[in-house]
């Protein structure tokens, strides 16, 4: 009996600890050992026996971290990412607000006219967008594609995929808020702007806190966007976000090591931001006192 | 089940090596492949790869006259990602038996070990097929490793009537398509002679060989990299010229944009392979009938020089279990008579094969109103030249995009754009551990 009782918990965690063995924890090891490898080839390259795969350890790694082209492609997603986080949130939590306030008409109407954009797939928005920035068959004229404008016209997609889906984590957080809060605030002669400012924010807070982490993540990851415009312009390179380097290397120049490798990269700067951010937030995310 | 299936197929290849004579020479690399076909087990199936359309039809016609040898059609999307996912699949030890390889990414796949040597089984189907084809699919070395289907030799494409329109004469040299890229924009502001795509390695590439350009060659037994070489330079320089000079658009092909622009009739030229008339009947519609195809402009007066954009071949999978079925397959497909009639007819592709080429007599419709369309073609096809391509032109490619996208963005200096080319394929090449000759 005693006996059964202590297998019981690592029987219901049998399935997760299967599930994370197989899709995660395999796949991660496989990348880290490809990473180390390398294809050698001998003389011609043709025929049998002429190519061998070796170990290097931790060269492509190295070559990875030293690469310009991909700390340029960090760069340019750095600046993509602020414009995509300040524009996208901003009007999400505008957009949440005014749909919370006391006077707005239309509430549904809009609610479900800003969230639809979230439900196109990438892809879809992307080709749309992409039609539209044409300049030969955009109905606004030129240039979105040009190379100083397309990091804008990609944020611009983003924007509008994205805003629906973090106004809907705000809006559900408003709706939480007991509305005696806001009685005892005007009681105090509180006009809507300062209940918005003074009390709706700060408790929205955390919901902030959650909805940059996760965009953090997204425009690290940034790759539909700029590989479904590419065909269509010359201002985006086959390096143009790390992750597109990183299908480059793997599917385009057959180089599965390097690409095993620059993953290992991204994988680790994804960890150092998502994680630095949180930690400088931690209080006010979780409420702590630190 | 996977342990159990390669038990079965372990028992099959037994039983048929102890059970029949040796068949034909099999080459070395899959002893008895070829036996399995001659046991009562039941038809050999084999899996091909390809984007050519309808090709299911005329495979139909193969199975149902060889019992024995049945093929299933697995369609594929074509150009550079479906070279990259037959290379993963090899990769991955699950390719099909027979997949369509374009011949810039043959050397690729040889390279990776991925295709079969079919020497044995089809080295008598050499003399259907040119030299220069043949020089494709053997790089020059004694093996055999594949079966050339398509050709791809470059034409100048343009609209006849704007031609009237504008008063141009179709050019027989460059310069003279410098001038006329001058001489309309001069006359309408909002059309121009042609485009420079940066998106397009293969045509590129085809405008390179028509000078004369060779980008690899096997020297011994080394590799000689070369695309920075002078024809290669010339033609670079000759459209970054006119593209900085605002008279040859930068718009790439195949965009939603350019085929508005020809529809529309802004755009007068397309210097592209003999397959454009498919691909203008779908992306162009409106314009049919009012496009000719006329000898691309040449660097010399009075000679005759083409290159080659595109054109493919039919490989065997290194790792498939009937190679000697699969090359079979394949050699019918691309000199039987009736199946080359096929290929012309409903997969519209212009046949390596000499005698299929001869065949070729009514023009493609989109074409009706150049009844020599053929003729034009086939001396086009005598005068083109191709070269050796190299085990790396994935990267060649890649680099092409990238830097050639900068330089037309930036008008700045397209040999510069193709010095780059050079630089990555070597780096890549040392990298991997070719032999590069000095």
């Amino acid at each position: 009996m005693n006996r059964r009782v202590k297998a019981a918990p690592y029987l219901f965690l049998t399935p997760a600890i299967v599930l994370f063995t197989l899709f995660l924890a395999v796949p991660i090891g496989y990348t880290v050992y490809l990473s180390m490898r390398r294809v050698k080839v001998s003389g011609l390259g043709l025929g049998k026996g002429a190519r061998q795969e070796i170990f290097v350890g931790l060269d492509n790694l190295a070559a990875a971290v030293t690469d310009g082209e991909l700390w340029a492609g960090w760069l340019r997603v750095l600046g993509y990412g602020a414009l995509v986080l300040v524009v996208m949130l901003g009007l999400a939590l505008l957009f949440a607000l005014l749909l919370d306030s006391a006077h707005v008409r239309l509430a549904r109407f809009s609610r479900i006219a800003i969230f639809l954009p979230y439900a196109v797939p990438g892809v879809a928005a992307t080709l749309l967008w992409g039609f539209l920035y044409l300049p030969s068959l955009s109905p606004f004229g030129l240039g979105f594609l040009s190379a100083s404008a397309v990091t804008f016209s990609m944020a611009n997609i983003a924007v509008w995929g994205g805003v629906g889906f973090n106004m809907l984590v705000l809006y559900t957080t408003l709706r939480a808020i007991p509305r005696e809060l806001y009685e005892a605030a005007r009681i105090d002669g509180a006009t809507e702007t300062q209940i918005a400012l003074r009390v709706k924010i700060p408790i929205l807070v955390p919901a902030i806190i959650l909805t940059t982490v996760f965009s953090v993540i997204a425009t690290i990851q940034v790759f539909t966007e700029p590989t479904t415009l590419r065909p269509l312009t010359n201002a985006i390179s086959s390096t143009w976000s790390p992750l597109m380097k990183v299908y480059r290397d793997a599917f385009v120049t057959g180089d599965l090591y390097s690409a095993a490798a620059t993953s290992i990269v991204i994988a680790a700067v994804s960890l150092v931001l998502s994680f630095g951010f949180l930690r400088v937030v931690r209080g006010h995310a979780f409420g702590e006192e630190s | 089940m996977r342990t159990k299936l390669l038990g079965v197929a372990a028992l099959v290849v037994t039983l048929a090596a102890a059970g029949c004579a040796a068949p034909e020479a099999a080459p070395q690399a899959a002893p008895a492949s070829d036996a399995a076909q001659a046991t009562p087990q039941g038809p050999v199936k084999l899996t091909y790869w390809t984007w050519a359309p309808n090709m299911d039809k005329i495979v139909a016609v193969w199975n149902q006259e060889h019992p024995d040898i049945q093929v299933t059609v697995s369609k594929q999307a074509g150009g550079d990602d479906a070279a990259a996912k037959f290379l993963t699949a090899a990769k991955a030890g699950n390719p099909p038996d027979l997949v369509q390889a374009e011949y810039q990414h043959l050397p690729s796949f040889i390279a990776a070990d991925a295709v079969a040597d079919l020497k044995a089984a089809a080295g008598a189907a050499q003399p259907e097929f040119s030299e220069g084809v043949w020089g494709q699919v053997t790089l020059g070395t004694a093996a055999v490793y594949a079966i050339p289907q398509d050709s791809g030799p470059m034409m100048l494409f343009y609209r006849k009537d704007l031609f009237e329109k504008y008063g141009i004469a179709v050019p027989k040299t460059w310069q003279e398509y410098a001038e006329a890229a001058r001489k309309v924009r001069k006359q309408d502001p909002d059309v121009f002679l042609g485009t420079f795509s940066s998106k397009d390695p293969g045509a590129f590439t085809g405008l390179a060989q028509q000078a004369g350009a060779r980008w690899w060659a096997i020297e011994g037994e080394a590799w000689r990299v070369n695309v920075a070489d002078e024809p290669t330079t010339r033609v670079a320089d000759f459209w970054g010229g006119l593209v900085k000079e605002g008279v040859i658009d930068g718009m790439p092909y195949f965009t939603p944009e350019w085929n508005k622009a020809l529809n529309d009739g802004k755009l007068l030229t397309w210097p592209s392979a003999i397959w454009a008339p498919g691909a203008l009947s779908s992306n162009a519609p409106k314009a049919k009938g009012k496009w000719a195809a006329a000898p691309l402009p040449q660097w010399r007066a009075g000679e005759n020089h083409s290159g080659f954009w595109g054109g493919s071949s039919v490989a065997v999978a290194a790792s498939s279990k009937h190679q000697a079925a699969a090359a079979r397959f394949a050699v019918w497909l691309n000199t039987d008579p009736k199946a080359v009639e096929l290929l012309v007819k409903e997969a519209a592709i212009y046949p390596a094969s000499a005698k299929g080429q001869q065949a070729l007599t009514e023009a493609p419709d989109y074409f009706s109103t150049q009844p020599d369309f053929w003729q034009q073609a086939a001396t086009v096809a005598a005068g083109a030249r191709g070269f050796t391509f190299g085990p790396n032109v994935g990267v060649t490619y890649n680099a092409f995009k990238d830097s050639f996208d900068k330089a037309v963005q930036a008008r700045s200096s397209f040999s510069d754009a193709v010095r780059a080319m050079q630089e990555t394929t070597v780096a890549d090449m040392r990298k991997s551990g070719f032999q590069i000759a000095p």
